[in-house]
């Protein structure tokens, strides 16, 4: 009797203590999400507001937020931008914390994010080129346009690209808004150009660029382009520049237009006029333009040519084949045309990269192989975002697939599937102090941004990116 | 001391906006708004709503519209509108964006759909 009580009141002490822990940790569910880009925004908007309790930690590789938006959207698209209010709205609550300059994979590995987090959402994106796999892709002035699309928007690795616009025609392989996006910059107006946030040093350069004819050329057919109608009508209004289709192209597409879903026929629809029916506005318009952009279909590129620079590529004709007409495959012919050109700007896709050995991956598709968001046989960890689709769609494909990953992961801490003792950033903290990683706060960020924008406003623009990483690092501390 | 005209007031209409998740929201909108600062203004909670702020740069203001009612619309749609139209998820013949669309005396009593912006499968 005498040494049974002390044992009850040991057991009973235990379970106290036990079930308190509990309480304090089961009430907060430390989630970290790797990638500041709109994937990883929404995914954290998503699960804070599912979850009241919910501790949300964003690591960036950059010292900056927002991925794509700022890096990737064209500077003359300044609307498409203001989804970054949103974005500091949930930066700025009390449970959400940005984390910047940490690269996840070197900095802190993803066992050091599963130790420390109830879950982990990888939303790093696709920041990798896929290759044409031909001879001569080595070149000089052969480019990828991620790397095209890093130098005008002034991200710090792609500052320093060797881009020689010295040369009047210039050839964009793919046709995706991406490649749009490029021929636009190519050739739109300097002083419409002046007026964006396009960095200054790519700004300078196509100042002095003399090409007056880009080339954008695609795999397959009119039907099977993969750029939308906003991209092809701004690219038909570009003011001096006329549009180049070919007739032969767009026979007989009128006759298939009307069964086409509405999107699809919209868009073949603008090609097909704009070809065969242009108006007398469009005449008009296109009358007098210096420079020109022509759009060519079911050529694949077989060789680079060139002694440094690039001179011209051969190119391979392809024919359509396969009954869905909108998913037809091209089939190389043995035809060939050479063309010449100065520059070639490869546009065929993004990649995503393994940046930690511990993340499942496909290495054929370039993912995460996942459902619903679920990393496959990986408890407590996500993907969404283009890591998680490849790099496909625009934002709001982006967004929408992000909230069902917020409300997974909302949904598995309801049902009691992750486990929610783990305590969060502080020994991620200690290894980065270690490590010497100096982070920058979303606070930090907002000095980096006046910086910007003051900057712009000395030169008329809405802002100077700032390109030296160990400037913006240095900065967050005025 | 004459008789005073009174101030014309800016006239209100009520509408009644259908989430995807089946609850319904009236609201009182003013003549001469758009119908994406209504439903912002009431804190009807659609998430993602409004993402380019108006602009016509996204398409999160999708809005579906009953026929009859979709043909009163006074302001018809632009070249613009419809380009951004085309990139919604569940895309109708009566969908207009939100933003795009200004509330008039007509408007009184309509019922318009907020559908839910759940990705297309089939991408
Ligand atoms: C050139 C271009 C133009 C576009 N223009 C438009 C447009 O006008 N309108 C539109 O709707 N959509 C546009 N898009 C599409 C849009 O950008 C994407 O849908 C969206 O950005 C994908 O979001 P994400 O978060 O998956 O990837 P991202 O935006 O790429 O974000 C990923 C983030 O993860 C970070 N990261 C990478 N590796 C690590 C690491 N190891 N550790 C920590 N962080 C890491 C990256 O730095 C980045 O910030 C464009 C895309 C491109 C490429
Ligand atoms: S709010 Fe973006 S188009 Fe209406």
């Amino acid at each position: 009797m005498l040494f049974i009580l002390p044992r009850l009141c040991r057991q009973h002490l235990r379970t106290y203590v036990q079930s308190n822990i509990r309480q304090l940790t089961t009430g907060q569910p430390n989630v970290c999400i790797v990638g500041a880009g709109p994937a990883g925004f929404y995914t954290a908007q998503q699960i804070l507001k599912g979850n009241p309790n919910a501790v949300v930690d964003i690591y960036e590789k950059l010292p900056v937020p927002f991925g794509l938006v700022r890096y990737g959207v064209a500077p003359d698209h300044p609307e498409v931008k203001n989804v970054i209010n949103t974005f500091t709205q949930t930066a700025s609550k009390d449970r959400c914390t940005f984390i910047g300059n940490v690269t996840i994979g070197k900095d802190i590995s993803i066992a050091d994010l599963q130790k420390a987090y109830s879950a982990v959402v990888l939303s790093y994106g696709a920041d990798n080129d896929r290759l044409l796999g031909v001879p001569g892709e080595n070149l000089k002035n052969v480019i990828s346009a991620r790397s095209f699309v890093g130098w005008y928007n002034g991200l710090p690795q792609d500052i320093d690209l060797q881009v020689n616009l010295d040369t009047d025609r210039a050839v964009i392989i793919g046709h995706g808004n991406v490649a749009l996006d490029v021929a636009r910059i190519l050739l739109m107006p300097i002083d419409l150009l002046k007026k964006t946030d396009i960095s200054q040093h790519s700004l300078d350069a196509l100042s002095k660029s003399r090409i007056k004819e880009v080339t954008v050329i695609g795999r397959r057919g009119p039907l099977q382009v993969a750029f939308t109608i906003k991209e092809l009508r701004e690219m038909i209004r570009l003011p001096d520049c006329k549009p180049v289709l070919s007739e032969e192209d767009f026979i007989g597409v009128d006759k298939l237009i009307q069964d086409l879903p509405r999107p699809r026929r919209r868009l073949t629809e603008l090609m097909y006029k704009t070809c065969m029916e242009p108006t007398e506005k469009d005449l008009k318009l296109w009358e007098t333009a210096k420079k020109s952009w022509s759009l060519s279909f079911c050529m694949s590129p077989l060789e680079i040519f060139g002694d440094k620079y690039v001179t011209g590529l051969k190119l391979g004709i392809n024919k359509l084949q396969g009954e869905d007409l909108v998913k037809q495959s091209a089939i190389l012919t043995d035809q060939t045309v050479d063309m010449s050109c100065g520059l070639v700007l490869r546009s065929i896709g993004y990649k995503s990269l393994v940046i930690d050995p511990d993340i499942p991956f496909d290495t054929k598709s370039g993912t995460i192989p996942n459902k619903d968001s679920r990393v496959e046989g990986k408890t407590g960890m996500y993907c969404t975002g283009w890591v998680s689709t490849g790099p496909v769609g625009v934002i709001l494909t982006t967004m929408n697939q992000a909230f069902e990953t917020g409300k997974t992961v909302v949904k598995d801490i309801n049902d009691g599937i992750l486990d929610l003792t783990k305590h969060g950033r502080g020994d991620i903290f200690n290894i980065l102090n270690s490590k010497g990683v100096q982070t920058v706060s979303f606070k930090d960020w907002g000095n980096i941004d006046q910086f910007e924008v003051k900057q712009g406003e000395d030169v008329g623009k809405p802002r100077e990116k700032m390109v030296d990483i160990s400037q913006m690092v240095a900065i967050k501390r005025l | 001391f004459s008789a005073s005209v009174p101030k014309p007031k800016k006239e209100k209409v009520s509408l009644c906006f259908k989430l995807a998740d089946g609850s319904e929201h009236t609201a009182m909108a003013k003549v001469g708004d758009n119908l994406l600062d209504i439903i912002i203004d009431n804190d009807i909670d659609v998430d993602g709503f409004g993402a380019c702020e108006g602009t016509l740069a996204c398409s999160t203001c999708h809005l579906i519209f009953k026929p009859d009612q979709y043909d009163q619309i006074q302001e018809k749609p632009t070249d613009e509108e419809l380009d951004m139209l085309d990139l919604a998820f569940g895309l109708s013949d009566t969908s207009r964006l939100g933003c795009q669309v200004i509330v008039t005396k007509e408007m009184d009593g309509w019922e318009i759909e907020v559908p839910s912006g759940v990705a297309d499968a089939r991408g």
